[in-house]
């Protein structure tokens, strides 16, 4: 028999409650990254009219354990001409900046274990006052496993993904970084258990509420820095064989794999804690701030949990849908139009707050509708300079297409 | 414009009038916005992913063939009274464009025709299965039948002899039936009546 008493006093220590929580959290991404991979090609499956992975167990369910298993068996090759030390570090690099972004995050915020009135952990592997940074920083540090497979390599197709991998983050970042703003400067902490809190309760409604524009603009960002399509230039195959893991096979190659598909979970969480209310949804019993019970931690649990999945699926649609940005156009996206919009609704944000209006509905969503009317507008009336050919180039002579 | 370097005579290039130049059409201002086009996509891929699905679950099901015209494995016919129904006239071999068929033939120890083949291999590595032979052949003998599960551990094995190609046949002959059954052997020898002019069989 299991003490469960005993159990309980010692989670009651926020120490070895994180220690569960983590080892717990492990178990579950690692299963659902496998998962994620499934559902992809079933997802690509079904918008292709196909039936997709059903042959390995009952609808195909077994296919991850298949695939983990291939990974595994397969011969673990190392090319002759590649700087082995950071070959080999590459994919772990990958694999370990996906994984260790969830620790921050709040999965179901303050839990009374024992029922005595009093909180006695909060169901989050560390709480630090900059998780929010903290996030981030490991968010950015994601490209370093692109980098350095693609330059170890010793390839000059992963270089070049490589190359486009940090010109691409470096481009997302900054609209990516003024969204956060925009919340942080608004809830006024990094605490991401703040910015959730900061969301929920009387009068409070979710920041995507409020801030639409910056929400959407947040979501484009974690698409590229996912290297999600249609921002997947560092593996476009058409082009550059494989990208920055052309070199790489066998469990190796599966790091990198397990590693974007953490990466996009760790994406998804995010967004959801930023705009969405992480564990909370309105006017729902248990899952309201003052529910502290344990029952109402894993009520909160699944709640995140079904954001993120939810945010996944879009993201997989998403794939199978549009097709991959050109380089150019990838560059205009971010510094000629995320970037200008940021900087509009970062200013008004700004603004806001200081006038003491950033938690009034209207005013933040009537910004948000101004600012799109005249982008929308803007854009009418504004001819792009270049669009494919440039217009003062010289004609190649001949006629004309009739 | 300038500065094209003087192409030697005897050299053709491109004429500067052949040339079309073809611009990125001009794209709107909702096109430009991504967005509209982003979500009518999304909506496409979204009401595909509830479509009936056209896979084909191969082992289990099958597609229905064109039995007619399906160009799988080939056989060797056989006549009214189970011989092989090759005359050994090397027609099919001569027409064969992967050289993949090789006939040794032999007199025939049967009267109503001079020559039977000995031995009839067909390396079905190299057949390209276009069919050639088939055309080629006056007495309709050789034929490709709509089997295509065909698989081998060996090369050798894949090389067909006479007696395979004729199994072929007795497995599929329910299936697709031989085309023409009168036009074995020659006319007016043995015991067989001539055939009317026009040659048409049943």
């Amino acid at each position: 028999m299991v003490d469960v008493v005993g159990v309980m006093d010692i989670l009651k220590d926020q120490f070895w409650f994180s220690a569960g929580l983590a080892a717990a959290l492990i178990g579950v991404i690692m299963t659902v990254v496998a998962y994620c991979i499934y559902f992809e090609r079933k997802i690509s499956a079904w918008i292709q009219d196909r039936v997709g992975p059903n042959r390995v167990g009952p609808l195909g369910l077994l296919q991850p354990l298949a695939d983990g298993a291939k990974f595994i068996f397969k011969e673990d090759s190392i090319p002759a001409n590649v700087d082995k030390p950071l070959f080999l570090i590459a994919p772990t690099v990958a694999f370990i900046l996906g994984m260790i972004g969830f620790v921050v995050l709040p999965w179901g915020g303050s839990v009374d274990l024992d029922g005595d009135g009093v909180v006695d952990v909060v169901a989050q592997v560390a709480d630090p006052g900059i998780g929010l940074l903290y996030l981030l920083g490991v968010g950015s540090l994601g490209v370093y496993g692109v980098v350095l497979g693609g330059w170890a390599s010793n390839n000059k197709y992963a270089v070049f993904a490589a190359m486009r991998s940090t010109a691409q983050m470096l481009s997302y970042e900054i609209p990516m970084g003024l969204c956060i703003f925009i919340v942080v400067v608004c809830v006024g902490s990094l605490r991401l258990e703040d910015i959730v809190l900061s969301q929920v309760g009387e009068g409070h409604v979710w920041n995507i509420v409020l801030h639409p524009v910056a929400f959407f603009i947040l979501l484009v960002t974690i698409f590229a820095e996912t290297n999600r399509t249609p921002f997947d230039l560092a593996e476009a195959e058409q082009e550059l064989v494989g990208g920055y893991h052309t070199e790489y096979g066998a469990l190796k190659f599966g790091m990198f794999f397990l590693g974007e598909y953490a990466h996009m979970i760790t994406g998804s969480a995010f967004i959801t804690v930023l705009f969405l209310g992480g564990w909370h949804l309105p006017w729902v019993p248990g899952l309201q701030p003052e529910d502290v019970s344990v029952g109402a931690m894993f009520m909160k649990m699944g709640v995140m949990g079904l954001k993120i999945v939810a945010f996944l699926f879009l993201f997989m649609w998403v794939r199978w849908t549009l097709p991959r940005f050109r380089f150019d156009q990838l560059m205009r996206l971010s510094w000629k139009g995320l970037l200008p919009m940021c900087m509009i609704l970062a200013g008004y944000a700004v603004y806001l707050v200081y006038v003491g209006l950033d938690r009034d509905v209207y005013w933040a969503l009537g910004g948000n509708i101004v600012l799109v009317l005249s982008v929308l507008v803007f854009n009418v009336l504004h001819r792009p300079l270049v669009s494919g050919r440039q217009a003062n180039m010289p004609a190649i002579g001949g006629r004309q297409p009739a | 414009m300038g500065g094209r370097a003087k192409v030697p005579s005897g050299v053709v290039m491109i004429r500067d009038e052949d040339i079309i130049v073809v611009d990125e059409p001009d794209l709107s201002a909702a096109e430009r916005l991504y967005l509209p086009q982003i979500l009518g996509g999304m909506r496409t891929t979204f009401r595909h992913m509830f479509k009936k699905k056209i896979t084909v679950q191969y082992p289990e099901q099958k597609r229905t063939l064109r039995v007619e015209n399906y160009r799988g494995v080939h056989r060797l016919n056989r006549d009214e009274k189970g011989r092989v129904a090759c005359v050994s006239c090397f027609m099919c071999e001569t027409a064969c464009p992967a050289h993949c068929i090789h006939i040794v033939s032999g007199e025939s120890p049967w009267e109503d025709r001079e020559k039977y083949p000995i031995q009839f291999d067909i390396d079905e590595l190299r057949c390209i299965y276009c069919g050639m032979c088939e055309e080629a052949c006056p007495v309709d003998a050789i034929e490709l039948t709509p089997e295509y599960h065909l698989v081998g551990l060996t090369r050798e094995e894949m090389i067909f002899d006479k007696e395979k190609l004729l199994q072929v046949f007795d497995r599929t002959c329910e299936e697709k039936p031989r085309k023409n059954p009168r036009i074995t052997g020659y006319a007016g020898t043995g015991d067989r009546p001539a055939l009317p002019p026009s040659g048409g069989g049943h």
